[in-house]
């Protein structure tokens, strides 16, 4: 970091007028008290999911058994079947778009020329903007509307793959760059070629900043929820096929929650009773998707400093 | 053997503009060789393209041959790689490969250009060129430490080591001790008077005590003009040079009258 | 870059422990440094500053901001060209046949990227104009949404109101306290204070659109309520009108918005104002200006092009959210009168698509979905590049 805190000198402070400082007051407290204000909904938001969603994950079995014959009047039941789907779709996103992105980065670094370097550069750009429903409605436009094909699994990876790229493309792009030149010039002048240098000099320098880059990227698209709704149905039942029908996903499953987090009321034996299993399961599928999340991040940070230490 | 290097009608482009104009020189084989000048002239310029390194830069070429025993490594079907794997390099700042312990950054080179090693056969040559960098006695005992862990003039004999490692013909010395403390910098000196027997080495400096010091020949490099492209002005035996130069120019430098 | 402390031997870390020069208190010249082996142990490291810590430099890259220029060849952090760039192998000549594999490899993964992006354009194209050239209503100008048996009639005029007065209220909320914390973390709080107020703004980002949603709907939205009815007395004017909708609304979302775009502005912020030029900083000082005067003539005039392009990026985040949108705001009914006001409800191109996914039957009407669609993908896409533009302007002059 290099931030440009420094104190100012001892100044005539006789001569700074009262009314210059107090805007300068002012502008510390407002300054603050913005940080402040930013805090409270992040605190909030954690309390208040752990807080309605930690007995739902104690509960025996949240992680062994799916939502099979759960109607929102039952209690009980898992998130197995979501957190199953999630993992295989993002596991087969992050197999088709961890070597894709890194060779594109590598491309634009060290062999990107002319009008195609600056072109892909361009679309990586476009990418990097594209709403998560967009590139949803692409796959969806493409596989189901164009070539026939059904909803599943597999399609959500797609969308997933167009919004994991452009994260790791440019991770990669800016590792590539802080490689010094120098590394790359003894490499060259000991007579290796230029492939082996960036696959066994250049990329294994830069190799811990991408790795940061892919985890965040991962920790990106597990929470994404458009793909799901367009390209594949939620299915309470726990469906281990990627390509074959309906699948759980944590975030679906939190969708199909909250559905019947309003139905509240039923009659048990006759007599009315308050119940809230729908919103326990939503929100402890929302803390396992925040769990997850969070892990990956703290993966990241703890990948900077070990690699601190190791420096 | 070390080899005999001759650079001809040597002009040096960086895309269309004339870095260097017209070089021609004959370094003869296990001798050391300075080229000095003031900043900018083009002797580190013309260093690199005695390794074809100066291509590397995107848009850079050259015009002219470079002979190595009368071979001409600029000629149509020579590939860049296989002479750069001929000439060894030593870079201004110490660039050992951070990934690799001090071990691996020696072997780098071997195991790097291809083909097969045994163990027995590289633990030969790494402690042979650490030898040979004056380096064996102070690492021997942590070669499986990070490189980056020695200290700078540690770091310079490590490339050292590293870039005879893969027994080149020449050795090409890049301000090697710029970035270096005096002491460190007086090792090195010493260094290149045992490495001189093996190889043909050339060093480009901006400190002239060092090129007195070090070689045998000195080529001065010069600006024409502001703007013009660098020249080679002129070539002789170093006492020679620094004593009694033929050229004012050459005088002039010398005696710190600019530069 | 401008540096915290003055730096010494030890920055780097290369200095084996425990060296150094020893001064006696009664002598006037320093020891010589220790010597190992005819060197000293005390020198300095080799030039080149601080060792590169990858991973955080991994975490900076990978925000979601996209590239400040177009690559012609590819330089290095410091402007430096990357040694070897743009050829296959090194030098004149044919290149050896690991490089021509690699290089072909390399090429062909960024061709792919330009393809695929084409392809999106052309699928999207494809299908949405059989539906726009049949639709009954205009397109551009109204308000309609039928799109069942064949019989269309849809406009996006609507979606673009919401989606933009959702995203208004968004960035009036998260601009100016962007602001504030990228100024607190750069210039007001000590180095130590600064990362871990970094880390959670950061986490702000981490967390996942949906569950933003089902916070906003379940939580935050009744306690908005009686922050609604306050504002409705600014009223009389149309902006605030009270639609007797009390949770889902606009100004609803555009709260949950606004946190979930706080985070992408903070650290755009923040990464433009640490580099403004230290001089610039010390000259305010020498002139005994206040901390908030000189962050008015060095740090904002610095930074303007850069927050702006930050806040820019926020705002194409915005337009694009999905999840947290169709859960927060309500749909409205079939037929609704228009409304002004924040506190009305309504969709967004987002909300609309995804409210219908599950009707997704024939092609005409999922073209109408399509068109609603492309039109927010130039939308972003149009912020985006007017956010890199001011970027590469500022650059240049």
């Amino acid at each position: 970091m290099t931030a440009t805190v420094t104190a100012p000198p001892p100044t005539l402070a006789a001569t700074t007028s009262g009314r210059r400082k107090f805007k300068n007051n002012l502008a510390t407290v407002l300054v603050t008290s913005s940080f402040v204000v930013a805090v409270i909904p992040l605190v909030w938001l954690l309390y208040t999911v752990i807080s309605r969603g930690l007995h739902a994950i104690t509960r025996d079995g949240w992680f062994t058994r799916s939502q099979r014959d759960i109607t929102y009047k039952d209690p009980g039941g898992g998130a197995y079947h979501a957190i199953l789907g999630t993992f295989e779709q993002v596991l087969l996103c992050s197999i088709i778009s961890i070597p894709i992105a890194i060779l594109v980065g590598v491309y634009l670094v060290e062999y990107g020329r002319g009008w195609l370097a600056r072109t892909t550069t361009f679309m990586v750009d476009i990418l990097t903007g594209i709403p998560s429903i967009v590139a949803a409605l692409f796959i969806y436009a493409v596989f189901v509307t164009a070539f026939g094909g059904s909803r599943a699994g597999w399609l959500v990876s797609l969308a997933l793959v167009m919004l994991m790229i452009p994260v790791i493309v440019r991770t990669t792009e800016e590792m590539l760059k802080l490689v010094p030149n120098e590394l790359r010039e003894a490499s060259y002048a000991l007579g290796v070629p230029k492939w082996k240098t960036i696959l066994r000099i250049v990329l294994p320098t830069a190799f811990t900043g991408i790795l940061t880059g892919i985890v965040l990227g991962i920790a990106r698209v597990a929470g994404e929820t458009a793909p799901l709704l367009i390209l594949v149905g939620y299915s309470p039942n726990t469906n281990g096929n990627l390509f074959n029908g309906f699948q759980g996903s944590l975030p679906g499953m939190i969708n199909d929650q909250v559905a019947n987090i309003g139905n509240t009321r039923v009659l048990v034996n006759g007599r009315p009773v308050s119940i809230h299993y729908a919103a326990d399961r939503m929100w402890g599928a929302a803390l396992t998707l925040i769990i997850i999340v969070m892990a990956l991040n703290v993966i990241a940070r703890l990948i900077a400093r070990r690699n601190k230490v190791t420096n | 053997m070390a080899k005999r290097i001759d650079g001809k009608n040597l002009n040096i482009y960086y895309g269309k503009f004339l870095a260097v104009e017209d070089v021609s020189f004959t370094i003869a084989p296990r001798s050391v060789t300075a080229f000095i000048g003031p900043s900018g002239c083009g002797k580190s310029t013309v260093l690199r393209t005695i390794n074809r390194m100066h291509e590397v830069i995107p848009g850079a070429h050259v015009e002219g041959e470079v002979q190595l025993d009368g071979d001409n490594i600029y000629a149509e079907n020579v590939d860049p790689v296989d002479v750069r794997r001929t000439i060894g390099m030593v870079f201004q700042r110490p660039n050992p490969f951070p990934t690799m312990s001090i071990y691996d950054n020696v072997a780098a080179g071997m195991k790097l250009q291809g083909g097969r090693k045994n163990k027995g056969e590289l633990d030969g040559v790494v402690e042979q060129s650490l030898r040979g960098a004056n380096l064996w006695e102070e690492v021997k005992d942590r070669l499986n430490k990070a490189g980056s862990g020695l200290s700078g003039g540690q770091q310079q004999r490590l490339c050292i080591a590293r870039a005879i490692a893969v027994k080149p013909q020449v050795l090409l010395m890049d301000e090697p001790c710029s970035a270096l403390d005096p002491i460190s910098t007086l090792a090195i000196e010493d260094l290149i008077q045992t490495l001189k027997e093996t190889y043909t080495i050339v060093i480009v400096t901006h400190n002239m005590q060092q090129a007195a010091r070090v070689s045998e020949r000195t080529a001065f490099f010069n600006l024409s003009a502001t703007g013009r492209p660098g020249e080679l002005v002129e070539m002789d035996e170093t006492e020679k040079i620094f004593s009694n130069p033929t050229d004012k120019r050459t005088e002039d430098y010398i005696s710190g009258r600019f530069g | 870059m401008s540096e915290r402390e003055t730096a010494s031997p030890q920055a780097s870390g290369d200095e084996p422990a425990g060296a150094h020069t020893g001064r006696r208190p009664d002598e006037g010249e320093p020891l010589p440094p220790p010597m190992v082996g005819g060197e000293s142990i005390v020198e300095q490291p080799p030039e080149g500053g601080e060792p590169i810590n990858w991973a955080e430099q991994g975490m900076r890259a990978s925000l979601p901001i996209g590239s400040a220029e177009p690559s012609g060849i590819a330089t290095l952090r410091d402007q430096a060209p990357v040694v070897g760039a743009g050829s296959v192998g090194l030098g004149r000549g044919k290149a050896r046949r690991g490089d021509r594999i690699f290089a072909t490899l390399t090429t062909t993964s960024g061709l792919f990227i330009v393809l695929l992006i084409l392809l999106v354009a052309v699928f999207l194209v494809v299908q949405a104009i059989p539906a726009i050239r049949d639709d009954k209503s205009n397109f551009l100008f109204s308000r309609d949404w039928t799109v069942e048996g064949g019989n269309l009639h849809f406009g996006i005029l609507g979606l673009l109101w919401t989606t933009v007065l959702i995203s208004f209220v968004a960035m009036i909320i998260a601009v100016p306290l962007a602001l504030g914390i990228s100024l607190f973390i750069t210039q007001y709080a000590p180095r130590r204070l600064a990362r871990p107020v970094a880390y959670i703004i950061d986490l702000l980002a981490a967390i996942p659109s949906i569950i933003y949603g089902i916070w906003g709907i379940v939580v935050l939205a009744p306690f908005l309520e009686p922050v609604q009815r306050f504002l409705y007395h600014i009223g009389g004017f149309a902006l605030f009108k009270n639609e007797g909708i009390s949770r889902g609304t606009v100004f609803n979302a555009g709260v949950v918005i606004a946190i979930m775009v706080l985070p992408i502005v903070t650290a755009v912020a923040r990464d433009v104002f640490e580099r403004t030029p230290t001089a610039n900083i010390e000259a305010a000082w020498a002139l005994g200006a206040t901390r908030w005067e000189m962050i008015k003539m060095a740090v904002i005039p610095h930074g303007r092009p850069g927050f702006v392009s930050g806040a820019m990026l926020g705002l194409g985040r915005a337009l694009g959210e999905t999840i947290a949108i169709t859960l927060i705001l309500s749909k409205g009914f079939e037929g609704q009168p228009f409304s002004w006001s924040i506190f009305s409800n309504g969709e967004t191109f987002a909300s609309k698509i995804a409210n219908a996914a599950a009707e997704f039957n024939d092609p005409k009407q999922t073209g109408a979905y399509i068109a609603a669609g492309l039109f927010l993908f130039l939308l972003t896409f149009a912020v985006n590049a007017a956010a890199r533009a001011v970027v590469a302007r500022s650059q240049v002059s």
